[in-house]
């Protein structure tokens, strides 16, 4: 019941700030905040009266009493449709990551939403309601309607607050979403017909279907279509041309919920579905995935060099670094998987604090061309030091979180493939220089004369406190991950021993 | 009723050649009143075709089927002729052609 | 004692923390004073850390925490203390201190005088994380940290964007070397399952014999990492560039300790290099070609911090010849005495450049002596230390390194000739410099000599670019002992004097004016030799085409997604079906009335067509 109250705090919620605009302007934002933070509240309070996540047993992946929680209510019995939810070690990370850069993301859009305010804080809102539902659920059926549920509040905050060229930017981050989704659906239902016609019940419980019986050819098919809808969502090359539209287009908090949070998802999915219910496929078709992975790193980093847009080049900072999960996921090994899990907390926070920064430049500078800044650092020394933080962060500075997630998944995939391992590394280097060019173009080089005397102000209290956050998470994930590692290690560890079972001849 | 025995075919045949006569119309006239006026046409004639189905069977299903479409008929000049209100307001005429924002 | 050695890079950690956050707010005199004494606690932590380890060579180590755990990989933030430890903490915290104290002075002027010993410390302290680490991955931590330190403090005047250039480039092309040296790491954990050093020399020892292929394949990829942070050949080009920083972090960074880090690396690790004779040959030839190359660059250079800058990355060439022979002592040695007297020649060439309102060519210097007693003699006792003249400090070391690449069989007396020519080289460039600068007729006024700040760093370094070679450094136990033959006495009496054959050539040629070389240098040879060697062997100019143009170009074509052709493929075969299928929409109800008549006509005459029994 937990999972449900969480879900259902956010959902209601989002229709009390929508209702609390009447009250005042100001009011939703509050709301909203007020919302995250008992959300938040509340899950550690429930956390609190469980044992200590560090002494889980691992969960047994098909035995849903393993579990750290687990709810199942009918829905339509007819099918087998129920609504089944559950928390295991990684969901309850991205649980916890999607509730922090929640709270972080409504913070970061305090000021700059001049109209609606209520229906926009409401849509925050219902996107992260929707995006819990995806880290928990596990009936296939509930799995895709949360899909669903993220992506749509989602285009309403890119198409009515973005930028300029927002209707294009929000239109094509549906169609790609939803066609990519569409193929899930698909791949569901015919993993559902398939397990119906093995042993003649219906069921989209995640536990039923993990062991179905199925022709190779059939598991290569279906592991397709989960296989793309998640990578669409990851985003990997060649299917992240969506990304950087969306995310250069969407309002400030859109981007920090897109790229900390929904691109995770994607991620999510992987680990979760698209390897362990066709664990033999996933390994046949591992090369090419990781081949896949391979050139986003690359291409991402070679791409994110020439933009000029601040918040397009943090956009394909974010191919490269989602390419490192995907390898990571594929190496399947446990090194690999959890250089990938840490990836999604690192990537989340250090990503999201670039957007917050690129916000907090359009909102003071009216532009996010960065032929327009230049010399920023004299006048925002504070914004410049936390900018230089967070770029040395993203190009893996050990000591930070972005570094130990790299790191690992380097080591574990050297073990699956050291070629490889030695193209993925060239991302280390690329990583560099489109990184330091960023901070070259906006906050260093000659101050931009058309900026002098614009009285540009620094950052304050509000923002400092939210990038303190951020930066403490980081430090910490780069100098102590273990807490993290060990609340994802039992649940790494029997998706493991699961597929190496499933692999054996 | 003696002496007044219409055969079915005659009737239908009445029915036929309003049906068409409505049809012609409604792919003639531009006019939006002719094109109403056009459809009532066509739907007395499926009326016409019901009631003389319904007496030649001895049933009474055509009649209730007529009632039916008596309100239908009614309901479709209330809906056009607001129609033809917002045309005339819209576009100064009453040529439907000139609506044709549609066009691909 | 020794269980506080954790102290000694989190003291100026701290203090480099504090004076972020208080930057804006900290009076001047207390951001010094948090500078300076921070560095100088952890120099006093160190010498009593080391008078306790001297009195009991033990080496010991010490787990702060176990950084990660993920399966059998299990890196601690760990220290590991022996003797070369010591010589590193040593010289960083030393030499440190003394830059810091000068730095003081020479950035009394500057705004952002918190920001600048912020970095100056973090550098500190990344720097000490380094040399202490008892794993790889700890020193890959502090190796990044001593990196992005020293992009912050070359970009440090950031409003120039020359400097950002520099930077960047610094940066970047050390981080070409780190990554092959983060792929070393991965080959060396995945084959021997652990980084920590001494453990992993222990497996390597085991598990492999010498000459064999893995070991040499890690050893080179380690060794990418070393020339790339110590800028040996081919990853030299940042060095000069770099020198676009402030004057005392190039003295402190680019010249005393970062850039020896590679040497570090290398001798750390010698348990593994004894495995892979090639990789020694081969560091030894790169040591050999860059100290070559460099100093050739340095005796056309005009610029007073490039002929500097040059002849670093020359003296590191001399330790990794030493290191490449199997000289590792003679190695470290010349890596601390190098740090003495460079770190002395670069804040000498500060003082100048400071009172000499930031000019850097030596031919609009001259005549100084006088004017600038301290800084003159500085020069001199620097510049006879790095030219090897017999008594200094420089002699000692570098010295050692060539009788003992005289000694390796076959190679042997090859490698010992290369490295008489780069002494003889070396002494021409440095006495150049000081002839150019100090003697002859004064082209400007300085503003005065340094102030005690200044002079007081000098002077000591000039105490131990002199006393240096007496030292003895405690590494007998770290490293394999060396053979005791010694060669024939003429290579030693021929050793000696290819430095004063330098000096004497270059107070002929650049001083008294004997020795006309005019003739030499302007004929049509002379002139593109000399243009060669000036532009460093045109290794930049080959780089800009080979490599950076061709990524401008690249990232610039691809700019606009041409993975987003194949979806707007997609997206105009739509608007074409679109707009053939719009044709049939007209908008008049008589055309859609008409082609619905028609086309009931139409199923109704297939309908009849279809006989009924099919029904």
């Amino acid at each position: 019941m937990v999972m449900v109250n969480l879900i259902l705090i956010l959902l209601l919620g989002g229709v009390l700030a929508m209702l609390s605009e009447s009250v005042s302007e100001n009011m939703p934002r509050r709301v909203a905040l007020v919302v995250i933070l008992v959300d938040l509240a509340y899950l550690l309070s429930e956390l609190s009266g469980m044992p200590s996540l560090t002494q889980l047993q691992a969960p047994v992946p098909d035995d849903p009493s393993t579990w750290l929680m687990h709810f199942k209510a009918q829905w339509i019995p007819a099918f087998g449709i129920s609504i089944e939810l559950a928390l295991d070690g990684i969901s309850l990370l991205m649980v916890l990551l999607t509730l922090v850069l929640g709270a972080i993301a409504v913070s970061s859009s305090w000021t700059d939403i001049m109209v609606k305010q209520g229906f926009f804080e409401a849509n925050l809102l219902w996107t992260l309601a929707g995006v819990l539902g995806v880290f928990m659920a596990l009936d296939l059926f509930l799995f895709f309607l949360f899909w669903e549920v993220m992506l749509i509040p989602m285009y309403f905050m890119i198409a009515i607050w973005g930028h300029e060229n927002r209707g294009y930017a929000a239109m094509k981050f549906f169609i790609f979403t939803q066609a990519s989704g569409l193929l899930m659906l698909v791949a569901t239902l015919a993993l559902v017909t398939v397990n119906h016609s093995a042993t003649g019940e219906w069921s989209f419980s995640y536990f039923d279907l993990l062991n179905t019986a199925m022709t190779e050819q059939t598991a290569h098919w279906l592991m397709l279509g989960f296989f793309i809808a998640f990578v669409v969502k990851l985003p990997a090359f060649p299917f992240h041309t969506w990304l950087p539209d969306a995310h250069t287009q969407a309002p400030t908090a859109g981007s920090v919920i897109l790229a900390g949070i929904l691109l995770k998802t994607g991620a999510y999915g992987l680990i979760r579905f698209a390897v362990p219910l066709f664990p033999d496929a996933a390994m046949d078709f591992s090369f090419t995935a990781m081949a896949l992975g391979v050139a986003g790193v690359v291409y991402g980093a070679v791409l994110a060099f020439a933009q000029t847009d601040f918040k397009r080049l943090v956009a394909y900072s974010s191919v490269s670094h989602m390419g490192f999960v995907l390898l990571g996921v594929y190496a399947w090994n446990e090194l690999a998987l959890q250089g990938a899990v840490m990836q999604m907390v690192a990537h989340g926070f250090s990503t999201a604090a670039l957007f917050m920064i690129a916000g907090s430049l359009q909102e003071r500078l009216h532009t996010r061309d960065m032929r327009e800044m230049g010399g920023l650092w004299q006048q925002m020394p504070r914004m410049g030091a936390v900018a230089m933080f967070f770029v040395v962060a993203s190009l893996g500075l050990p000591g930070l979180g972005n570094f130990v997630a790299e790191f690992l998944v380097l080591l574990g995939l050297f073990q699956v493939n050291p070629w490889m391992t030695a193209v993925a590394a060239l991302g280390l280097i690329t990583g560099a220089i489109y990184s330091l060019i960023l901070m070259q173009r906006s906050f260093q080089g000659e101050p931009n004369p058309k900026l002098q005397g614009h009285g540009l102000v620094d950052f304050a209290g509000r923002e400092m406190l939210t990038m303190a956050v951020m930066m403490v998470a980081l430090i910490g994930l780069g100098l102590y991950p273990q807490p993290v590692l060990d609340m994802a290690q039992p649940v790494l560890q029997s998706l493991l021993d699961m597929t190496s079972v499933e692999m054996m001849p | 009723m003696e002496g007044l025995n219409i055969p079915l075919n005659h009737i239908l045949l009445v029915s036929t050649l309003l049906f068409s006569i409505g049809m012609l119309g409604l792919m003639i006239r531009r006019n939006i009143i002719f094109i109403l006026m056009s459809l009532e046409v066509m739907l007395n004639a499926a009326a016409l075709a019901f009631v003389a189905a319904g007496a030649h069977w001895g049933q009474p299903d055509g009649q209730i089927i007529f009632m039916l479409i008596l309100t239908v008929a009614a309901a479709e000049v209330a809906v056009g002729l607001g129609l033809v209100l917002q045309v005339q307001r819209r576009f100064k005429t009453l040529d439907m052609d000139s609506a044709d924002r549609m066009r691909g | 004692m020794v269980d506080m050695i954790w102290l000694v890079p989190l003291i100026p950690l701290l203090s480099s923390i504090l004076l972020m956050l208080g930057s804006a707010t900290l009076p001047r005199v207390l951001i010094g004073l948090l500078g300076v004494c921070s560095v100088g606690a952890a120099a006093v932590l160190t010498l009593l850390v080391g008078l306790e380890f001297l009195a009991n060579p033990q080496p010991f180590q010490l787990t702060l925490w176990t950084w990660m755990q993920v399966g059998d990989f299990s890196p601690g933030i760990a220290f590991y203390f022996d003797g070369l430890t010591l010589v590193m903490m040593s010289v960083i915290t030393g030499v440190g201190f003394l830059i810091h104290l000068f730095s003081t002075e020479f950035m009394e002027e500057d705004a952002s005088y918190a920001r600048y010993f912020a970095y100056l410390n973090m550098f500190v302290a990344a720097m000490l994380m380094l040399v202490m680490a008892e794993n790889l991955l700890l020193l890959y931590l502090g190796w990044e940290g001593v990196g992005v330190c020293s992009y912050l403090l070359v970009g440090f005047w950031y409003q120039n964007s020359a400097n950002g250039q520099a930077a960047r480039k610094a940066f970047v092309v050390t981080r070409i070397g780190d990554t092959a040296m983060a792929l070393g790491l991965l080959l060396l954990f995945t084959e021997l399952g652990t980084l920590d050093i001494q453990a992993m020399m222990g497996a390597a020892d085991q598990q492999w014999q010498v000459g064999d292929r893995l070991p040499l394949i890690a050893c080179l990829l380690l060794l990418g990492g070393a020339v790339g942070k110590s800028a040996q050949l081919p990853l030299h080009t940042w060095l000069p560039d770099a020198m676009a920083g402030p004057t005392p972090v190039s003295a402190l960074i680019h010249a005393a300790t970062m850039v020896t880090a590679g040497v570090y690396l290398i001798a750390r690790t010698n348990g593994l290099f004894l495995l892979a004779p090639t990789a020694m040959m081969i560091v030894a030839l790169v040591g050999l070609a860059t100290l070559l190359m460099a100093a050739f660059t340095a005796l056309m250079q005009s610029d007073i911090k490039r002929i500097l800058a040059y002849s670093t990355i020359s003296q590191i060439g001399y330790m990794f010849l030493a290191l490449g022979v199997g000289a590792w002592t003679a190695g470290i040695f010349h890596l601390m005495t190098h740090a003495f007297f460079k770190a002395l020649l670069f804040l000498g060439s500060g003082a100048i450049i400071h009172y000499l309102h930031h000019e850097h060519d030596i031919f609009k210097m001259g005549g100084l002596r006088s004017k600038m007693p301290v800084t003159f003699w500085s020069f001199m006792i620097g510049s006879a230390a790095l030219a090897a003249l017999p008594m200094t400090s420089g002699f000692f070391s570098k010295d050692q390194i060539l009788l003992q690449a005289y000694m390796l069989p076959e190679a042997g007396p090859w490698l010992w000739l290369g490295g008489l020519l780069g002494a003889l080289l070396t002494a021409i460039y440095s006495f150049r410099l000081v002839f150019v600068v100090f003697f002859g007729e004064a082209k400007t006024q300085p503003d005065g000599d340094t102030g005690w700040r200044m002079a007081l760093p000098l002077v000591l370094l000039c105490g131990l670019a002199m006393v240096g070679g007496y030292f003895i450094i405690p590494v007998a136990e770290v490293f394999p002992a060396a053979s005791t033959e010694h060669p024939a006495h003429w290579v030693e009496y021929v050793s000696i004097s290819v430095p004063l054959i330098g000096l004497l050539l270059s107070y002929l040629i650049f001083h008294s004016g004997q020795l006309n070389v005019d003739r030499l240098v302007n004929s049509s040879l002379g002139q593109s030799l000399r243009r060669f060697w000036f532009s460093g062997w045109g290794i930049d100019w080959l780089y800009d085409r080979v490599f950076v143009r061709p990524y401008y170009r690249l990232s610039g074509t691809m700019l606009n997604e041409p993975i987003d052709a194949i979806y707007g493929l997609i997206v105009a075969i739509n608007q074409t079906f679109n707009h053939w299928l719009a044709v049939s929409q007209t908008g008049r109800i008589r055309w859609y009335v008409a082609s619905m008549v028609f086309g009931l006509i139409l199923v109704l005459t297939l309908a009849l067509q279809i006989p009924a029994e099919a029904l």
